[in-house]
Parts: C-alpha cells; sequence; structure tokens
C-alpha cells in the first residue's frame, strides 16, 4: 500500500502493539489477559502489518510453514507439560500437587506451570490468526 | 423398522435424562457443593497455585484438562477451515 501515513504511523504503533502482546501473554498469571487475549493481540498485530506492507514482506519474514509448524506446537506444547506432573509421580496437568516451586505470588516467574502453558496458549492463538489470514488472503 | 428402533432409543435417553434429574438435589435444599467449591478457590486459590489472577489458576490449574480441550477444540476447528480453505482454492491440503 503506497500511502505514506499508514505506513509511517503503522510501522510507529506495531512495537507497542506487539509488546502490549507480549506483556499480557506473560502476565497471564498476574492480572487480566493471559494466552488467549495476547496471543490475540500478537496475531492482530500481525495481520495489522500484512495489511500495511503487504503479504509477501510479512511471508519473508514468518513463512505460511512456520507460522503452521508453531500452531501445531503450541496444542503439543500444552499436552507436553501436562506429562510433567505424570513424569513426577502426580496426576496429568498437576502444578503444586507435582512438587513444582510456584515461587512468590505476584511475581513474574511464579505459578509453575501456569506461566509456561500461557506463553504455549500464547503461541498458539497468535499463529493460528496468522496463518488464517495468510490462507484466506493468497492466491494461488 | 428405522423409526421404532429412533423411537426405542430416543425413550431410553429420556429415560436416563429423567432419573438422573430426580437424582438431583431439591431446590434450595441443603449446601451444594459447588458453593464449596468456589468459596475453595476464593479462599485458597492464590496459595495453592502461586498464581495472583486467580482466573488464571482456575481454567490452568484445576480445571486445565478442560482448557487443553479448549485448545485443541481451537486447533481443529482451524484445521479444519484451514484444509476447506486450501481444497476450494484448488489446493491439495497443507
Amino acid at each position: 500500500m503506497p500511502d505514506k501515513i499508514l505506513r509511517e504511523i503503522t510501522s510507529l504503533l506495531l512495537p507497542f502493539i506487539q509488546m502490549y502482546g507480549i506483556y499480557v501473554v506473560f502476565h497471564g498469571h498476574l492480572s487480566p489477559g493471559g494466552g488467549f487475549a495476547g496471543g490475540m493481540v500478537l496475531g492482530v498485530s500481525l495481520v495489522l502489518y500484512i495489511l500495511v506492507f503487504g503479504l509477501d514482506s510479512c511471508l519473508r519474514k514468518i513463512p505460511h510453514h512456520l507460522s503452521s509448524a508453531l500452531e501445531s506446537f503450541g496444542t503439543l506444547w500444552y499436552a507436553a507439560v501436562g506429562f510433567v506432573g505424570l513424569l513426577r509421580g502426580a496426576s496429568f496437568l498437576m502444578n503444586k500437587g507435582a512438587g513444582i516451586d510456584v515461587g512468590t505470588p505476584g511475581e513474574l516467574f511464579s505459578g509453575g506451570l501456569i506461566f509456561i502453558i500461557t506463553i504455549g496458549v500464547g503461541v498458539k492463538v497468535a499463529s493460528t490468526m496468522l496463518s488464517l489470514f495468510y490462507t484466506l488472503v493468497e492466491e494461488d | 423398522m428405522r423409526v421404532a428402533l429412533t423411537t426405542v432409543v430416543l425413550v431410553a435417553i429420556g429415560v436416563i435424562l429423567v432419573m438422573m434429574v430426580a437424582e438431583m438435589p431439591e431446590f434450595g435444599a441443603g449446601k451444594p457443593a459447588s458453593n464449596e467449591v468456589s468459596a475453595h478457590y476464593v479462599k485458597n486459590a492464590v496459595k495453592e497455585t502461586g498464581a495472583s489472577n486467580f482466573i488464571a489458576a482456575i481454567i490452568l490449574d484445576y480445571r486445565a484438562y478442560d482448557t487443553l480441550g479448549e485448545v485443541i477444540v481451537l486447533f481443529a476447528g482451524i484445521a479444519a477451515v484451514l484444509v476447506v480453505l486450501d481444497v476450494h482454492k484448488g489446493g491439495r491440503g497443507r
């Protein structure tokens, strides 16, 4: 898109949008939000990038197969984290009961498995948005 | 034949549902278990999970199975949409 104002404003805003998305994902266990909401903000920021700078420049940064792979990875990541509980002799997806250090409530690295799962969900939702948009706008 | 079979199966399902309703406690009687569960969450969630946002504690710790299913449903839905769109465009699916 050749509109100069749109390009300048978008390149100014995008880092903040993506930083906010990452913030919402990483603080999922501390404040409102979490993997689903934060991943959606990240995914929408990538959609904005495609709309303003074109599909090709985004495909060069994140190829379609990479975003599809990340999507599967997010789901598998969640299930794989569940096995930590089993490996430690407790039940599937168990957190503190499996003897995992949950840290001090309120700190960034607290919540044990919740923090790790949230990141996986965030990656999954963001890449889902992106690969869905790729499929919708791609020409064959 | 098919109508008779369908009727029998539906009646059986209906009987099971009515039996389940009959098992429920009377309205307003006693102390439903759900009240105890939410009181337990409010009181102990932060201590038991270390997450100060206890909505996250509930969906990703106490009910992590539920959220795992939710993520899988999301995955299956998107996979189906992608396959249908790809076939519609003349591709072979990815």
